[in-house]
């Protein structure tokens, strides 16, 4: 896989905050990469050095072998990017926002009526964008950001304040830039977002990237518990589970046993446990670990905090 | 460099007319202005003196004149600070549009406006206009174009500085309106004390009236160079300055 973004140990300080602090990532050809973080974590001021908005202090930053700051327009032709809470002007029409984007750029590929179709957008074309609602103004600005064909694009907060509905419609369209061929750099700070979509993702904390990997394998090395719930009225089961391997506490109220331990065989052993000891269970459910837990590990807090 | 900038400029004359607001402001106020006040100077002051006459000749056109270029300005501070902090100076940035080729577009659009309330307002006050002065007309649009050129840098200056869009409009008013009072519309600049003329002669707006009531009376371009020449080096010297310390979000 050729590398399209390579970010080596950049730094940026606004005054005395430390926002970027030695970041290193590389971004793969065709990969959906996502930089995960809590709000204030140092995402945007990351994505826009890369965009070259932003000049990092030190360090270097190469976007499909283009230096960003100082090749910026040459950049962006070959770049689509969607800003976190941009807004347009307030009466511009939808389609005169996609034909003044459109000749912007030298190569004009995209049939940008096309495009509005594609983003559900065909009917709200002659809108002003102060009547468009979250989801429609998200989707132009995904038309912006795809106007010129774009071999990578960046995505910043793409569903922040969306509803569910109009947040999967979205990813639906995410997959879809993928499947064309495209390398997408996002930042979030929802982990199902980052699970669902991204390859791989980076989590960043205080300016730092702490970890990348893919969202199952930063899962399976950082967080290996494993827990079972289950309800049986068998007295005797008590005694059972705690002989199963790596199984490091069972706790009970009640009818319902609270199975915990570690490793991808545990649920498996449980299972095996209650079958050879005929337990009968009158419920049964495991919680596996996700990004958040992993993030709770690595930075001893929630993101949602 | 200039790809975008007649598509751009298109679109956001096309934004400012949806406004009703804006379009009513920068565009019927001045023209009331000029018929009420010319009314007032030609009928209601009886009997016309030589002064009054001399206002509804040259004052009245030269002052509103001056409005035109003010409120053009801080309407363009304005939308400016609104752009900034709304993110759309950002979002336009984050593509190969040029910074100058957004400015630029912003102030044709200012521009075309100050023109078309200049026409707009000749036309309503056509009868209260000195008969034979007519030949003037464009060379005194040019005039006010130019002041609304120069002065614009000075509104980039302002739109640099100003922390939010609330805080532009009332800035930018602190800023310039003083300026016109010195600038010889009112009081001409001679009879001003030795203090004050200094500074009137180092305010722009001072060669903008020098130009503008020059040219009103029929004074050939050339005797008012130096007033061209002043407003082009207010432009340039602003405009350097805007550019070093203009803040894009």
């Amino acid at each position: 896989m050729r590398p399209v973004i390579e970010v080596s140990a950049i730094r940026k300080t606004y005054g005395r905050t430390v926002a970027v602090d030695e970041a290193s990532f590389t971004v793969n050809e065709g990969e959906i990469f996502g930089l995960i973080g809590p709000n204030g974590a140092g995402k945007t001021t990351t994505m826009e050095c890369v965009e070259g908005i932003r000049k990092p202090d030190r360090g270097a930053i190469s976007v499909l072998g283009l230096d960003p700051f100082r090749q910026v327009y040459k950049l962006q032709e070959r770049i689509g990017v969607q800003l976190q809470q941009a807004q347009l002007q307030k009466r511009i029409k939808v389609w005169e926002a996609v034909d003044l984007w459109a000749s912007l750029y030298r190569k004009q590929k995209v049939n940008a009526e096309g495009l509005l179709e594609q983003l559900g957008l065909a009917d709200k074309r002659g809108a002003w964008f102060m009547n468009l609602s979250g989801g429609q103004k998200q989707r132009l600005f995904i038309a912006l950001a795809l106007i010129n064909d774009p071999e990578v694009v960046f995505l910043d907060e793409l569903t922040t304040g969306l509803d569910p509905q109009a947040r999967r419609a979205i990813w639906d369209l995410v997959w879809g830039m993928r499947l064309q061929g495209k390398t997408v750099f996002l930042t979030t700070h929802l982990m199902e977002e980052a699970e669902r979509l991204c390859d791989r993702v980076a989590i960043i904390e205080h300016g730092r990237i702490i970890d990348i990997d893919a969202p199952e394998r930063l899962v399976a090395r950082h967080c290996s518990e494993r827990t079972v719930i289950l309800d049986t009225p068998d007295t005797t089961a008590e005694e059972r589970f705690k002989t199963i391997r790596r199984v490091e506490s069972v706790d009970h109220a009640g009818l319902r046993f609270t199975i915990r331990g570690r490793g991808d065989d545990l649920v498996t052993d449980v299972i095996q446990c209650l079958s050879e000891s005929r337990i009968r269970v009158t419920d049964f459910r495991t919680i596996l670990p996700n990004l958040e837990d992993v993030f709770l590990k690595l930075t001893g807090r929630s993101i949602r905090e | 460099m200039l790809r975008g900038l007649w598509k751009l400029t298109w679109i956001e004359i096309k934004v400012f007319m949806r406004e009703p607001m804006g379009a009513f402001g920068s565009i019927v106020v001045p023209v009331a202005l000029f018929v009420l006040l010319s009314r007032f100077a030609k009928n209601r002051l009886s009997p016309p003196s030589l002064a009054v006459s001399s206002f509804s000749h040259e004052g009245v056109p030269v002052l509103v004149s001056i409005l035109i270029a003010v409120s053009t300005v801080l309407s363009l501070v304005t939308i400016i600070s609104i752009y900034r902090e709304g993110g759309i100076l950002k979002r336009l940035r984050a593509t190969p549009l040029r910074p100058q080729t957004i400015l630029t577009a912003h102030v044709a659009v200012k521009l075309l406006l100050s023109a078309a309330t200049l026409v707009l307002m000749f036309l309503a006050g056509k009868r209260y206009l000195p008969p034979g002065n007519h030949s003037s007309l464009f060379s005194f649009t040019i005039a006010l174009l130019i002041t609304t050129w120069s002065i614009s840098s000075i509104g980039f200056l302002i739109a640099s500085i100003v922390p939010t869009a609330r805080f532009a409009q009332p800035i930018g008013a602190v800023i310039l309106y003083p300026m016109v009072g010195l600038s010889g519309l009112f009081v001409p600049v001679d009879l001003l004390p030795p203090g004050f003329q200094a500074v009137a002669k180092a305010l722009p707006f001072t060669y903008a009236v020098r130009l503008l009531q020059g040219i009103w009376n029929g004074d050939g371009w050339w005797n008012h160079a130096s007033d061209v020449a002043a407003l082009a080096l207010v432009f340039l010297v602003c405009t350097a300055l805007s550019a070093k310390v203009f803040r894009w979000e």
